[in-house]
């Protein structure tokens, strides 16, 4: 009972968020917005009891990846506060297209029968998630942090002025 | 009623198609790649969910989920420098704007 | 199964105590031990008409600081003029909810110990960033936006070996909870700012460097960018991100003692006697190389974390790793 009206309003919390995040005419409105966003999701994470998850997603999401766009959108806006029109001509189609993706998957969520299982998670998975990384999941370990690298290299090239 | 696997899945349905009316429908890039960001977080609670309700013996929806995570950082990263190259060239950030081949 | 309203209502006592002892502890005591000890090292008395011996100094300034007119500039955005200096404030709170204070009986007091103690940490140093930006942004002013675009890449930079020397910590205590990393020391030398000495000192750099003190302050520098990002605050809200970066200096020097001076261990006195000891110390620390070190440059700055803390916290973090294992 507590539990579900935790994920009522942390759900209520992320999708007023992203509604703001997707409709608002503000560019530095609209990034902030994602702030509260991304935290509600670190609370449904808590609420599937993957607390790694859910911190690394503050200290990611939260944190980095939107400092990261408020850089590029206070680096790129012609002037402070100038007011350009957002949305391009396809807003009609767009509501449709996302519309309809979105009772399609709610339709197909409700409708199957999902095998649930039985057992559950180990009390404390962030030391299950590091040993199944070191033991298990090692090659996908070493792989994602080859893209890391070659990402962080990429992005300083591209971004670099030219002289 | 109890809390469920659909709860979770009706959410993160909710959330990726706005993130994906954000794709379609924004002129700036840096919106464009916002609403790539929510895609990618409705995808990773749905990895979560799964992993609790359905096999929550290995750890494997979790640790997929925090692979996604990092990826999704280092595709912001690459995305946003390409904003940023392209604002230093062509003077724009608006999608629809940038049309021609050569400048 | 768990009593709702009761934890609703804990969860209210706390977060009021704990802006009780900051609002006295950092805010009140804080301030006027930096401008006292700023004075005996420049040689000269600190404030003394106010109170016994200055005692009250805060207070003035506090009650001058709430008098004062509250102004929002015309052209500003006033939504996330007023939110920014919240966001500072409460990610500089929110960090205090993993640092356990000492025990009582059996009882260790904390908040929560939560079994993410130290991301939980990290993750709320990087949010006060987003509320820097944004005040920077909102002001609507060219130093403003300047300063807080500064202010955010020399705390973005500056995460990375924070983050590292949390992760040798963690490493060598086997735990990511505040309350197990501390009682994984014991005694004089087994505590951690021994045996990882490096990481203690990376720590300590880069927690200057996220709270904007000397030597790392450029983005508030008062002879370059006017007050940085917070130029056109006035009077309450003004306070309130000074609030902010004041408990984040404190919860930055209570961490050092969880994590590398044993916490509240010791021997004769009670547990939270020894954890504010320690506390003071650190921060007394802190207090002492601002007023020693001159301000570093941008470049400077920034060269230093990527090219000195950052490869010294990898080489650590192998070095630990090898030292664990064999």
């Amino acid at each position: 009972m507590g539990q579900l009206a935790a994920f009522i309003i942390l759900s209520a919390i992320t999708l007023v968020a992203t509604v703001v995040v997707v409709g608002s005419g503000n560019i530095v409105r609209s990034a902030l917005s994602l702030v509260p966003a991304f935290l509600g999701i670190t609370g449904i994470y808590i609420l599937l009891q993957a607390e790694f998850v859910a911190g690394i997603q503050v200290l990611i999401y939260a944190g980095a990846i939107t400092v990261l766009i408020l850089f590029v959108i206070m680096l790129t806006e012609h002037g402070t506060g100038v007011r350009f029109r957002q949305v391009n001509e396809q807003v009609p189609l767009g509501m449709i297209a996302a519309g309809a993706l979105g009772a399609f998957l709610i339709a197909t969520f409700l409708t199957t029968p999902w095998p649930m299982a039985t057992g559950s998670l180990p009390p404390y998975t962030a030391s299950q998630i590091g040993t199944t990384f070191m033991t298990n999941m090692i090659l996908v370990f070493e792989v994602t942090s080859l893209v890391l690298l070659v990402a962080l290299i990429g992005a300083i090239v591209i971004a670099r002025r030219e002289r | 009623m109890q809390l469920g696997l659909v709860h979770f899945l009706i959410l993160s349905a909710m959330l990726f198609s706005l993130g994906l009316y954000a794709v379609l429908t924004r002129r700036n890039a840096v919106a464009i790649l916002m609403g790539i960001e929510l895609m990618l977080n409705a995808a990773n609670i749905n990895l979560v969910a799964f992993n609790k309700y359905v096999a929550p013996d290995a750890l494997n929806g979790q640790i997929f989920a925090l692979v996604v995570i990092t990826l999704a950082a280092c595709e912001a990263g690459v995305g946003l420098a390409l904003v940023m190259s392209a604002y230093r060239n062509l003077e724009t950030v608006h999608v629809d704007e940038i049309n021609v081949m050569k400048w | 199964m768990v009593n709702w309203p009761l934890e609703i209502l804990k969860a209210f006592a706390l977060a009021a105590l704990m802006f009780t002892f900051l609002a006295i502890v950092a805010a009140m005591f804080g301030v006027l031990l930096e401008r006292k000890i700023g004075g005996w090292i420049q040689s000269r008395l600190g404030p003394k008409h106010i109170g016994p011996q200055g005692l009250l100094q805060t207070l003035a300034d506090t009650i001058k600081l709430l008098q004062k007119e509250h102004i929002t500039p015309r052209a500003v955005d006033a939504a996330i003029f007023n939110t920014a200096p919240l966001i500072v404030a409460v990610a500089g709170l929110m960090s205090w909810i993993v640092i356990p204070f000492g025990t009582l009986g059996q009882r260790v007091l904390v908040v929560r110990d939560l079994n993410i103690g130290l991301v939980f940490f990290a993750g709320m140093a990087s949010m006060t960033v987003i509320g820097i930006l944004a005040g920077g942004w909102s002001s609507n002013n060219k130093y403003s936006l300047l300063g807080g675009l500064r202010s955010a890449s020399q705390m973005v930079s500056y995460e990375l070996p924070l983050g590292l020397a949390l992760v040798a910590v963690a490493m060598e205590a086997g735990t990511l909870s505040t309350v197990g990393i501390v009682q994984a020391q014991g005694g004089w030398l087994g505590s951690l700012a021994f045996r990882q000495f490096p990481a203690f000192v990376i720590f300590l750099v880069a927690a200057t460097a996220e709270v904007n003190r000397l030597p790392f302050d450029l983005p508030e520098a008062e002879s370059e960018l006017v007050a940085g990002y917070f130029s056109e605050y006035t009077g309450m809200r003004f306070a309130l991100f000074q609030l902010g970066e004041y408990a984040e200096m404190f919860a930055m020097a209570a961490m050092a003692t969880t994590l590398f001076l044993g916490g509240w261990k010791g021997p004769f006195l009670p547990p939270l006697v020894w954890f504010l000891i320690k506390m003071y110390a650190v921060v007394f620390l802190f207090m002492w190389v601002r007023w020693t070190y001159p301000r570093y440059r941008l470049d400077q700055l920034l060269n230093l974390s990527w090219k000195v803390l950052l490869p010294a916290g990898l080489i650590w973090i192998l070095i630990t790793g090898y030292r664990i294992t064999f």
